[in-house]
């Protein structure tokens, strides 16, 4: 049985608290993470998922409800204890790059936590190998790609050795070479360790990658389940601004145009080998 | 136009200059600078140009990088040295020709500043031609460290250097970017009248003010995020270290300044 | 207006110590009216060439021709604003280029620079606020009130109201959620066949290169490899391989179900819908059969 690891109760949560007029950004959201999931908080833009990255760090605090960390509710004494044990990736590859290098800037959190030299130095190190930068130790942000800066903030987000990694919109701005570099990483990192994945993301590969995905409405949440229970509702995810992997669209188009299929199928070779059962093996 | 600029002016190299440790050479620069003041006679100033070819050649830096250094002061080196050559009025004349008269001691004198000036420029250039930006940011922390006792914000003035310095790159070439996307609307700072150029500074101002504003932003919850809490209770990444080189460099300051005041008149 | 390049080449930083060549003798002809693609990875000189097309870079070898006007390398060029106004370019993540006080303020100041009086200036500016499916409220905001895919669109109508003869689009989608790339690619393509505008679409994805794209172009290492129309370009996969660049997904489930029919469909379908029309069509005649 996993542990619990984050919890969300009944949570609201507004930007503009003077303003009745305008609906909260987070409107009464509960889910649980367990220990060594990887969850992904989909949406379209606007539909809260960003701030609910945001109430999971002790950035935002909600107005109603409960954020729970570690099973302690957070608050401002167990706020800076909670952060060193998640690791947080945000969207700008430059705007978290602190550091005048590669190994400053993984160092940096390090640094912040008081960690001793030898320690730091080991931990640099054994960090930027998990991401395979480590050729790049000293090189200048302004020589590195998107998808090689975002891997050095996720190597400066391990170095810690969190339980849990946060990534906000981690890949939106990269190019399909840098998403890929970043998700690869994401991917490995947890075949070593039990880490537990939280990923904002609008993007589908990404989501495809986890093991439950939630879905967010216009400050609510919409559904949960596997990749697979979700995007099973195919025109629905469309109406709210999502992508379908796909075979999943290719299904939905086939049935549109009155070609019978046993199911609306998550993966091409299930879809190859349905029409081929129903239609041309005859 | 912005790819030309040498940022910083660092060059790499690996030699002498280059391994010192950079509070080594901030240390001897400061020093230096009033160490150049004790020579006045022709004995002290020829040691004085000696020691700094020394140094020179031990950077092994390429005299086009000191030229190019020492272009934005060569008018004041000049006109300094006119000043003296036609105002200062002692000893005997050299040359009394029409209403200008030169007296030798303005020649002299002239001459004298002159070295002075070039001097000075040429150790500030390889101090920062041989170091690092970052290396100078974390020498001065160290350095004023002890100030923290009478409330200066050593800390945080170092961060927000190595912030700032980590950033220039990035911001030359978003103002790069924001220049292109202007003149694609047809608003030029290249051309133009005076008016029409001021004009053209606003949309590239704003723009780059508003996306500073919102990555100070950015970083500062990506900061707190890392557990930045100020400096209290921070270790140390980057080390500098002294070694036995330093000490000696800054001993031949110290004997430069004996042999100095010893020829001196 | 054509746009062609011939045997440009680009150096930056030319004739110093820091000199980096960017192109290398690329041929690219862009006819009037056209929809061209041009793909290629970080680093292949797309973005180079694209500053190219309105001669914010001049060549450092070769030839541009914009419509009538010629950009020589090497050669002064005064009639180099006018080529601004005619090819608007969008650059990525256009909402930076923001700043005026309000959105119309903001959308009429190209075609202001470029001479268009205030009054009509303004009516183009609310019109494409309509066009662009922005509320009306936003015409008197400041840009940085609005939302993040709201000033995109500004910008983006900011570009529009010069009235260029060729938009160039660089990465429009970059950051957008799906249903934001959808809509701004939609809105180009509609714009590109009701007002003849010649466009030219830098970008990674190989999907809207085959929706929306006549001709693509690809670029690799500085240079131009390979040109022609989509059905010619996707159906050579090895050669598209050498230059890391895949086959749009519903391309590649296409060979995947010609493998396993053993039969190829009558021709390359560009598109999830033209596919699936296709294989609705020949499941139909082998029912007949």
């Amino acid at each position: 049985m996993k542990r619990e690891i984050i919890s969300l109760q009944e949570v609201t949560f507004t930007y503009a608290e003077e303003d009745i007029g305008i609906r909260p950004a987070i409107q009464n959201v509960s889910y649980t993470i367990n220990e060594g999931e990887w969850v992904a908080i989909v949406g379209h833009n606007g539909s809260g998922k960003s701030t609910l990255a945001r109430l999971m760090n002790g950035l935002l605090f909600p107005q109603t409800g409960t954020v729970r960390i570690f099973g302690e509710p957070l608050n401002e004494h167990n706020l800076w204890d909670t952060r060193s044990k998640m690791g947080m990736v945000f969207q700008n590859p430059d705007n978290q790059f602190v550091g005048a290098t590669v190994q400053d800037d993984v160092a940096f959190a390090l640094e912040n936590n008081g960690i001793p030299f030898e320690e730091m130095v080991e931990r640099v190190h054994a960090s930027l190998a998990k991401v395979k930068m480590s050729d790049f130790m000293n090189s200048e942000p302004h020589h590195l790609s998107g998808g090689q800066k975002q891997r050095v903030a996720i190597a400066g987000a391990i170095a810690l050795q969190p339980s849990i990694l946060l990534l906000d919109e981690a890949t939106s701005m990269l190019d399909p070479q840098g998403r890929e570099e970043v998700l690869q990483t994401v991917h490995e990192l947890r075949k070593e360790t039990d880490l537990t994945v939280i990923s904002i993301t609008h993007d589908l590969e990404e989501a495809l990658l986890a093991d439950r995905v939630i879905v967010m409405n216009q400050g609510e949440k919409y559904a949960t389940g596997s990749p697979h229970e979700v995007f099973e509702r195919g025109q629905e995810l469309i109406d709210l601004g999502l992508d379908l992997p796909f075979a999943m669209n290719m299904s939905r188009l086939l049935r549109a145009q009155g070609v019978q299929l046993v199911a609306d199928h998550m993966s091409e070779e299930e879809l190859v080998n349905d029409l081929w059962t129903s239609h041309f093996n005859k | 136009m912005l790819e030309k600029m040498i940022f910083g002016r660092y060059i790499p190299g690996d030699s002498f200059i280059h391994r010192l440790d950079a509070r080594a050479k901030l240390i001897f620069v400061f020093f230096f600078i009033m160490v150049v003041f004790i020579a006045n006679n022709w004995i002290t100033y020829g040691i004085l140009l000696v020691f700094t070819f020394l140094i020179i050649k031990l950077s092994k830096i390429r005299l086009y990088f000191l030229i190019n250094g020492l272009k934005p002061v060569v008018f004041l080196i000049i006109f300094t040295f006119l000043l003296h050559l036609f105002f200062t009025r002692e000893g005997p004349i050299i040359l009394d020709w029409k209403f200008i008269k030169i007296y030798e001691e303005g020649l002299k004198q002239g001459i004298f500043i002159s070295i002075r000036f070039t001097v000075l420029v040429i150790l500030t250039s390889i101090l920062t031609l041989t170091t690092t930006p970052i290396s100078i940011t974390d020498a001065l922390e160290i350095l004023l460290n002890p100030l923290k006792k009478w409330k200066l914000p050593v800390h945080e003035l170092a961060l927000m250097m190595s912030i700032s310095l980590r950033f220039i790159p990035t911001l030359m070439d978003e103002t790069d970017k924001i220049m292109k996307a202007q003149m694609a609307r047809g608003s030029d700072m290249t051309t133009g009248n005076m008016k029409e150029r001021m004009n053209a500074i606003v949309p590239l101002l704003i723009p780059l003010f508003v996306s500073a504003f919102k990555r100070a932003e950015d970083l500062a919850t990506a900061m707190e995020v890392r557990g930045y809490r100020g400096g209290e209770g921070r270790t140390r990444y980057r080390k500098l270290e002294w070694a036995l080189r330093d000490t000696l460099t800054l001993l031949t300051l110290v004997v430069l300044a004996v042999i100095l005041v010893y020829f001196r008149n | 207006m054509d746009i062609s390049l011939q045997q440009v080449s680009y150096a930056y930083a030319k004739d110093t110590p820091f000199e980096k060549r960017a192109l290398y003798d690329v041929d690219l002809l862009i006819p009037s009216g056209s929809y061209q693609a041009i793909i290629g990875h970080t680093g292949s000189g797309k973005s180079t060439v694209l500053q190219h097309l309105n001669a914010l870079l001049k060549p450092t070898e070769g030839v541009i021709r914009i419509g009538g006007t010629e950009v020589v390398a090497g050669k002064k060029n005064k009639k180099l604003r006018e080529i601004r106004q005619k090819v608007g370019i969008v650059f990525q993540f256009p909402e930076h280029q923001l700043f005026d006080e309000t959105v119309l303020k903001d959308i009429m100041f190209g075609p202001m620079n470029f001479g268009v009086p205030e009054e009509e200036a303004r009516q183009r500016a609310i019109e494409l606020v309509r066009l662009l499916g922005l509320p009306e409220e936003v015409m008197e905001k400041s840009p940085f009130d609005l939302s993040g895919g709201q000033m995109r669109r500004v910008a983006i109508a900011g570009v529009l109201a010069m009235n260029p003869e060729v938009l160039v689009l660089d990465e429009p989608t970059a950051g957008l959620d799906p249903r934001g790339r959808k809509e701004i690619m939609d809105l180009f393509y509609k714009l590109h066949i009701e007002k003849g505008l010649t466009t030219i679409l830098v970008t990674h994805s190989m999907e809207d290169a085959a929706r929306y794209a006549d001709r693509i172009a690809i670029m690799h290492n500085g240079r131009c490899v390979l040109q022609g129309i989509p059905k010619e370009i996707f159906s050579d996969e090895d050669r598209l391989m050498d230059y890391r660049l895949e086959l749009p997904q519903s391309i590649k489930f296409q060979k995947k179900l010609e493998e396993m029919m053993n039969k190829k469909l009558p021709s390359l379908c560009l598109t999830e819908e033209a596919l699936a029309e296709e294989l609705a069509r020949l499941l139909k005649k082998e029912r007949e059969i």
